[in-house]
């Protein structure tokens, strides 16, 4: 596990060496569609806390992006309040929301888990869509200023607002990466395999599933609160099923329990949509198409198969044992596939 | 009979029942069992042994009676707060994180009952005395070798081994072993109850067990169980003497 770490930590600086340079090396339209990729991917890591990680799929994780995109468009331009004030707000909002909603949907699980999410995600699309007064409605709410930094660099500019996803999107990636390593990240995944032992083992899963619940929802929330200032507009299609089941497909895309499979994913869904919607307007025909064939050809998402491909490609390099030792490995993967029969 | 706090009595079941519907899987069982003892519970299928194991350790909610811990009563405890207090126990069915890796699922069993296990923004290797114990646990029974291998890829008897590890990684003082040797060669079947053998004497075990020969050599005492009830209990000796255990469980006919 250790012995990759310095790799890994190459890997992540070497891409982040390049993501700092990236806009000016691309047109800006791909820098458009990157800035969208980190906000997306935001919410599509954080719904893979839940769906990768812990098991629980959420049909409503929009929700929380939605309500604090919505919160920051309400404190921006009706209130004019400085944008870290609406960050903040909308930060909270999600929060709180995630908070409620988790009371409700963490008592269930599997597909009483999603019908639940799914139900509550729609509450929250009928109150963007019908509470005129506050939401705007069907309008939704245009004007949301961008960001102020009180710096001679306007945010306006593209590529700025590049930067200032990325820093938020690192931040996030570093938290979250932290988050899943650590031993409460691991507890989430052994909730995933096994609730009952974990229960007989002295974890109070409950507890755990709803405190990664609220964190799911927060993270999601500084998605939409980054989608807010870059949008500019906000409308109740940011918080529809659809916007929700694009997250789903995200993850599922991308690799499910996996950290960065779920951003690849939301890279994935965000370019088929705009570059193929450039030649037909069938684009979601394509994006179905994809999905089908990654669900029936590569089940672990991108990321798995990009593992898969790398560990056949060693296994045929190294067709000796692996030095630092663990001669069974090999063998047992490769040599015993009925003793996996023999144990069902 | 009022349920002793007196010392030495690790567990006591007074008049426990769970009834499904109409199904009566516990039906009125009394128990006691002293700190340090080994005691089998035999039966039949469908005589209630796993139920009343879901029932001491609050998988399941008692439909009447009460349980003592200890001189604590622990009727309507959540299972988390009975494995806090020192109850472990392992599965029939093989019941452990399949995708994980062996070190990943002792680590798991090895943090349950300590506060490390909300820690959120340390990665579990920068703990040693984790790692210590865990390291420790798995060596025991000689599967340090495959400690990053996912747990599928062990063989059964491996998982059933891992199985009495996890339970045994908490410092449980009342273990609950579920048919431990089942579906094992007699080989592996060795190995288990050595591992059982070698427990802490002061750990008290329950052990439910289909195979005779390990519930005779393991057991101080046995209690037999049939549809819900307590149809005897006593000494080898005596549970191989009675006429009525004969007739129901160990074969009608058979007896000298």
């Amino acid at each position: 596990m250790r012995n990759g770490a310095w790799i890994r930590n190459v890997t992540v600086a070497g891409g982040v060496v390049v993501l700092l340079f990236l806009p000016h090396l691309i047109p800006a339209y791909y820098t458009h569609l990157l800035i969208l990729t980190f906000i997306y991917g935001l919410m599509a890591m954080s719904l893979d806390l839940l769906m990768g990680y812990t098991g629980l799929t959420s049909f409503g994780h929009a929700a929380y992006f939605g309500a604090a995109a919505y919160a920051v468009g309400i404190l921006t331009t009706r209130y004019h309040v400085h944008f870290s004030v609406a960050m903040l707000g909308g930060l909270i909002v999600a929060f709180m929301m995630a908070l409620i909603f988790g009371l409700m949907a963490t008592r269930a699980t599997e597909v009483y888990f999603l019908i639940i999410t799914l139900a509550l995600g729609m509450g929250v699309w009928g109150l963007a869509y019908r509470w005129v007064s506050v939401t705007g409605g069907d309008n939704g709410l245009p004007g949301i200023p961008p960001p102020d930094l009180g710096l001679p660099w306007s945010l306006s500019d593209p590529v700025n607002m590049y930067y200032f996803v990325l820093t938020f999107f690192t931040l996030a990636c570093f938290f979250l990466s932290r988050f899943v390593h650590s031993p409460f990240g691991l507890s989430l995944r052994g909730i995933r395999e096994s609730e009952s032992r974990m229960r007989v083992l002295g974890y109070h899963t409950w507890l755990h599933k709803y405190t990664v619940f609220v964190i799911a929802g927060t993270f999601s929330g500084l998605g939409g609160v980054l989608y807010a200032f870059y949008n500019r507009f906000v409308s109740p299609a940011d918080v529809h099923i659809t916007a929700s089941a694009e997250a789903v497909l995200m993850v599922i895309l991308g690799g499910a329990g996996t950290l960065f499979g779920p951003v690849l994913g939301a890279g994935l869904v965000v370019f088929l949509r705009n570059l193929i919607s450039a030649y037909t307007r069938r684009w979601l025909l394509i994006l179905g198409v994809t999905y089908v064939l990654v669900v029936m050809y590569a089940p672990g998402g991108v990321i798995g198969a990009m593992k898969g491909t790398f560990s056949r490609l060693r296994a045929k390099m190294i067709p000796t044992p692996v030095p630092g030792g663990h001669p069974q490995k090999v063998k047992l993967q490769r040599e015993n596939p009925d003793e996996e029969v023999l144990t069902r | 009979m009022i349920p002793s706090d007196a010392p030495g009595t690790c567990l006591v079941l007074e008049k426990v029942s769970k009834h499904f519907g109409g199904l009566r899987a516990v039906d009125g069982v009394t128990l006691e069992i002293r700190a340090g003892e080994r005691r089998a519970i035999i039966g039949p299928n469908g005589a209630g042994k796993t139920t009343l194991f879901n029932l001491i350790t609050g998988e399941f909610p008692v439909t009447a009676g009460r349980i003592w811990f200890f001189g604590q009563e622990i009727t309507h405890l959540p299972p988390h707060r009975r494995a806090a207090l020192g109850i472990g126990r392992t599965f029939q069915i093989t019941n452990l994180f399949p995708k994980l890796t062996v070190l990943e699922n002792v680590l798991l069993a090895v943090q349950g009952l300590r506060p490390t296990k909300y820690v959120m923004h340390r990665p579990i290797w920068g703990y040693p005395e984790l790692q210590q114990q865990a390291r420790h646990l798995i060596e025991r029974v000689g599967l340090w070798e495959k400690r990053d291998l996912p747990l599928t890829n062990l063989s059964y008897g491996e998982q059933r081994q891992v199985e009495v590890l996890l339970a045994l990684a908490g410092g449980p003082k009342l273990l609950l072993l579920d048919e431990p040797t089942a579906g094992l060669s007699p080989g592996e079947t060795r190995v288990i109850v050595e591992i059982i053998r070698s427990l802490d004497p002061t750990i008290t075990v329950l052990l439910i067990e289909h195979d005779m020969d390990v519930a005779f050599e393991v057991a101080d005492r046995i209690t037999v169980l049939h549809f819900g009830r307590v149809l005897a209990e006593g000494t080898k000796a005596e549970i191989k003497a009675n006429r009525e255990v004969q007739n129901i469980y160990l074969g009608a006919g058979t007896g000298s």
